[in-house]
């Protein structure tokens, strides 16, 4: 277990818990990376491109790999169009297309995000796409050249969980890319499922934000994401949701 | 009980003064304020149609607490839900409102406050709308900014650290021409990361233009959703014509506008439903344009320059507080902006519970920006459209909103 580790563009982390963008403060990123072992930071490019004197670059601590992401995009253009401008930043290669046509629920846009990852990922990029748990659309990013994939849990800032459970299984199961839950997890036991159902990371940003005490929760994420991700390795996950095994072999009455 | 709107200045000649006593005191001397003038695009779309015949249906007396718990009970908040929470039943229950609308706030915006500024380039105005400063019959210091002093003030502003500016001017065609503002809308993009206007209604094609310039958002406010008391209130001029102003934000969006703002004067009728129609306006135009980014203001009506008297009625900060949070509780994707008619604690207090926007070094003069922000003498200014409340300077909005634990954003966009 303690060689466990997540590889992702030719990259290696050890924790499994990336933190989102959507809210953002010091205080948050602090406790992300003291309290729950964060190695990467997603970063809006949008709000990045500021003269603030407070800018986001200037919180990220050395030594975090930056994942710029596309937000505000709404088409592959957009979308691509910011990452060159997030790389001409310094943000390095890394690049999660986020592609939304729709401002309420901003869910992604499976078709745009998978035509902005075939461009990025020719330029180069390390491709890491949001999007809509569809198993087509994921095996489609696969051949365009993402190097993970990020199905949503549930609608982003919701904290509902994982009320795509059944589809990010799938996911699981049939594509060779690290699985990354994104979006809508609110509590650690929520990530805990996630890590147990064979996720590689997840990402997470509202549950923390929105916490009255950010360093305990960000720990309590980080215990979680171990355990779950314990659990997996151990064998216990799948068997846990598809019934218990019975300890006389059904078919023991065959002969040869 | 309403405001004494009629002021007639000694300057106006005597077939001026006529003429506009004709207007206010003779319906039949006005035009159809639901026809189109020559040169107004009509688009095929439903949602006026959908959105009036709401706010004529809306009875809110017939709601009952009952009504409002059960309102603030359900996950997502139905067109009835958010009835109930505009009513007066909801009042005594503003502050379970507000604890929900700061919840769904913080979902979706988090701990954030945007800041941005207006800009006035110019006060010329044909229009006569009893209630508004810059009215063509009242006698106020004219002016029109070059293109120069545009730049000046532009200068002076994005030195302070603004990054999001709204252009904005009064509503003459004659004086302040697509083609004026579109320049101005081009020096803007250069000194700034985000460009807004809110100038009189304009055709898909000149939106289009306008957007080429470098705009991104169009604010238009309807003033008042009720075309009855729309026609009493806009006597002369273009923005007379109630339905071409409602479709402004459609033909924005259809010419590529990423966003668009809208708004109710409150004070100006009767406020719960001129909030309905706000929010259903808003509703209609997300369900149809889905990509768009769509915000509400809420102004109420302010005292103007030579009518010191004119006041916001029955709407006081508890009503509007309650149509704020019923607004964020109806719609929590939405963007919020709480202008410098409000006051300081007003403000500090909204920004935690539903606002998500506010303006700061605001000055609704013209070309006043170098000595409202260093003192430097002018005595050339055009006059104001309304008085403002909050007159803090970015500097002091960005540490005080700090202070209050929020994070100020100036600017949180990429323009692509």
């Amino acid at each position: 277990m303690k060689d466990d580790k997540l590889i992702i563009g030719g990259r290696e982390f050890h924790s499994r818990f990336i933190l989102g963008s959507g809210k953002y403060s010091l205080s948050l990123i602090e406790a992300a990376v003291n309290y729950a072992g964060a190695e990467m930071i997603t970063l809006a490019v949008r709000r990045a491109n500021t003269a603030e004197s407070e800018n986001i670059l200037d919180y990220i601590p050395k030594g975090v790999t930056l994942l710029p992401n596309t937000s505000g995009a709404r088409n592959a253009e957009e979308a691509v169009r910011i990452a060159r401008l997030a790389r001409e930043l310094g943000c390095g290669d890394f690049v999660k297309v986020e592609i939304m046509r729709d401002t309420k629920y901003l869910l992604p846009d499976n078709q745009e995000t998978i035509r902005a990852t075939e461009i990025l990922a020719k330029e180069g990029f390390v491709v890491m796409p949001y999007m809509y748990p569809d198993l087509n659309a994921a095996r489609d990013l696969v051949n365009a050249g993402a190097a993970s994939v990020m199905p949503l849990a549930s609608p982003i800032g919701s904290n509902k969980g994982l009320a795509t459970r059944d589809f990010i299984q799938i996911l699981i199961d049939e594509i060779d890319l690290p699985i990354i839950v994104d979006a809508g997890i609110g509590r650690p036991s929520q990530a805990c499922e996630a890590m147990e159902m064979g996720a590689a990371a997840v990402m997470s940003n509202t549950a923390l934000a929105t916490a009255g005490d950010l360093p305990a929760m960000a720990e309590a994420f980080r215990q979680a994401i171990e355990a779950g991700r314990k659990a997996y390795l151990s064998g216990l996950g799948r068997v846990l949701t598809r019934g218990a095994s019975p300890s006389d072999t059904l078919t023991g009455f065959l002969r040869d | 009980m309403d405001n004494n709107y009629f002021v007639d200045s000694d300057k106006l000649s005597e077939a001026a003064l006529e003429k506009k006593h004709r207007l206010e005191n003779d319906p039949s001397s006005r035009t159809d304020h639901m026809k189109y003038m020559e040169g107004m695009e009509q688009i095929s779309s439903d949602i006026r149609e959908r959105v009036l015949s709401e706010m004529k249906s809306y009875d809110y007396s017939k709601y009952t607490p009952a009504d409002v718990l059960r309102a603030l009970r359900h996950d997502t908040c139905s067109v009835e839900d958010f009835k109930a929470l505009l009513s007066p039943a909801a009042e005594p229950f503003l502050e379970q409102m507000a604890e929900r609308a700061r919840l769904e706030t913080q979902k979706h915006f988090g701990n954030t406050v945007y800041l941005f500024t207006p800009l006035y380039i110019a006060n010329y105005c044909e229009n006569y709308c009893v209630y508004c400063g810059f009215n063509c019959y009242n006698d106020i210091r004219r002016m029109k900014l070059s293109m120069e002093q545009i730049e000046h003030e532009m200068k002076v502003i994005s030195e302070s650290g603004m990054e999001e500016i709204l252009i904005l001017t009064g509503e003459s065609r004659a004086q302040s021409s697509v083609e004026y503002i579109g320049e101005a809308c081009k020096l803007a993009r250069k000194y700034f990361r985000l460009v807004g206007i809110e100038i009189y209604p304009v055709n898909t094609d000149e939106y289009r233009y306008l957007h080429e310039c470098g705009v991104d958002y169009v604010t238009v406010f309807q003033e008042t959703y009720d075309s009855d008391r729309y026609e009493q209130l806009h006597l002369l001029g273009h923005k007379r014509v109630f339905p071409y102003r409602f479709e402004a934000q459609e033909r924005a969006l259809m010419a590529g506008m990423r966003g668009i703002a809208c708004s109710a004067l409150l004070g100006l009728s009767d406020f719960r439903r001129d909030a309905l129609a706000s929010a259903l306006h808003v509703y209609h135009l997300q369900r149809k344009y889905p990509h768009a980014e769509i915000s509400l203001s809420c102004p109420r009506l302010r005292p103007i320059v030579n009518n010191e008297k004119i006041n916001p009625l029955d709407v006081h900060e508890k009503q509007l507080c309650q149509v704020l949070c019923a607004y964020r509780i109806f719609l929590p994707f939405c963007g919020i902006t709480v202008s410098s008619r409000e006051s300081e604690s007003f403000r500090n207090g909204i920004v935690k519970i539903a606002a998500t926007k506010i303006s700061a070094g605001v000055s609704t003069g013209i070309g006043d920006h170098e000595s409202k922000y260093t003192g430097k003498e002018n005595d050339e200014a055009g006059d104001e459209q309304f008085e403002i409340s909050d007159g803090r300077s970015l500097r002091k909005m960005y540490d005080d909103m700090s202070e209050e634990g929020l994070q100020p954003v100036l600017n949180d966009y990429l323009y692509v």
